[in-house]
């Protein structure tokens, strides 16, 4: 279990161009924390730092409480490039997902069924709206239970019934002991900590 | 192990859907068989004598067509992430990639050079192991092919970049291989030059993984 998640004195370079440097902050279970800052500032990267695919410059990102080799295995990833394959049906991908992740078919459809994808199961992914394809991809938030949720823009094509219901899914995760980190520009749907990325 | 089964079954059907499967390889041998004899003359003497070399650097070429998209696809829509963050080392899982595609296009490709190989007139006692040299040659060819694959990732004009990569790589097996079919059709002891082939695949197999994994590591970084 992460007790704690220390970002300290981070520094990312993106190219040669130096993102932000001296980031530090801690976030612990039951933290939502919302990323802020302007187009380019580094937010992207930094849910990267923290996932463990980008290396820093500078600085270091420490779990607490669960061996280092475990991090990948404690974490959800959203990016805004969702890694969903236009010509397989949703719920190959979904299916997919789940099992990879180290959650069960089970998993999977009820995860469906929380997000309301249970008739567009069938479809291929390249008919989704960007909104159902959006949310196919919050679906596998839930299909296996990662304490960690790193979310890039989560809101973004959601209408404003689905951003309410998102906000519920959060806040169920964090009161469950979870821990989220946004890359947000509206605010988060709901009670939540801001960490200004880049100022 | 769960994890990996299901990687593989969805890299099979992506692998059959960028182009794998025997229609496509037996395609690609026909049209290849139906140039030869514009190229090197129709006489069936001259064609009996280069049928198995040229069914063996046919596959060898074959094997770098579908290359370009094994993990470019995967790097520009997001899943490499989601692979890297899996359950399973980024080893394994590049390992599972090379094997989906030899299942999906080597296999076929194995099959067909042999009858390619028959229909230009060579003696049918050496189609057994031109299909052994294309079956094990294909699984070197694979991951030989994963690793350019991974290194030009990122990169424009990866297939280009990819044959320059793995072109030379691959001449080693295409060496060893050819020298096991001409050394047969001389009547001469050919099992060196298969067992050879065989330890450069297993090498391949063994080593390309690593630095596949290292090169997907750079890409997402």
């Amino acid at each position: 279990m992460i007790s704690r998640i220390l970002v300290e004195d981070l520094a990312l370079r993106r190219g040669e161009r130096l993102l932000f440097e001296h980031l530090t902050f801690t976030v612990a279970p039951g933290d939502a924390v919302a990323l802020t800052g302007r187009n380019g500032a580094g937010k992207t990267s930094l849910l990267r730092a923290v996932a463990g695919l980008l290396r820093p410059v500078a600085g270091r990102v420490l779990f607490e409480g669960i061996e280092p080799e475990a991090t990948a295995d404690a974490l959800h990833l959203l990016g805004h490039l969702d890694g969903l394959k236009g010509g397989r049906t949703a719920w190959e991908e979904l299916r997919f997902a789940a099992l990879w992740s180290g959650g069960s078919e089970d998993g999977a459809r009820a995860a469906a069924t929380t997000l309301e994808l249970d008739r567009l199961l069938t479809l291929e992914v390249r008919k989704l709206s960007a909104g159902q394809r959006r949310r196919l991809a919050m679906a596998r938030l839930l299909t296996a239970p990662r304490p960690l949720w790193l979310l890039d823009e989560p809101l973004a094509p959601l209408d404003s019934v689905w951003r309410a219901r998102l906000g519920e899914l959060m806040a169920a995760h964090v009161a469950g002991g979870g821990i989220i980190l946004a890359a947000v520009h509206d605010p988060l749907p709901l009670p939540s900590r801001g960490v200004e990325v880049g100022a | 192990m769960r994890p990996l089964a299901t990687l593989l079954g969805r890299e099979l059907a992506l692998a059959w859907s960028r182009g794998g499967g025997p229609l496509p390889a037996l395609a690609f041998y026909a049209g290849m068989a139906t140039l030869l004899p514009f190229a090197v003359g129709p006489e069936p003497e001259r064609l009996a004598a280069v049928a198995p070399g040229f069914a063996w650097l046919t596959l060898a070429l074959a094997s770098l067509l579908s290359l370009e998209r094994l993990f470019e696809r995967d790097y520009e829509d997001g899943t490499l992430d989601l692979l890297a963050l899996g359950s399973a080392p980024l080893e394994a899982v590049c390992a599972i990639k090379c094997l989906a595609q030899w299942l999906a296009a080597g296999l076929p490709l194995a099959v067909a050079a042999p009858l390619a190989a028959i229909a230009l007139g060579a003696p049918v006692t050496l189609a057994p192991l031109v299909f052994l040299c294309a079956l094990i040659g294909g699984l070197a060819f694979a991951f030989v092919g994963g690793l350019g694959a991974a290194l030009a990732l990122g990169s424009r004009r990866g297939g280009l970049l990819i044959a320059i990569i793995v072109l030379p790589l691959f001449a080693p097996p295409v060496i060893f291989g050819g020298g096991a079919l001409t050394q047969l059709a001389a009547g001469l002891p050919w099992t060196s030059g298969l067992a050879l082939l065989a330890g450069w695949t297993a090498a391949a197999v063994a080593l390309s993984p690593l630095a596949m994994a290292a090169a997907c590591r750079n890409a997402v970084d």
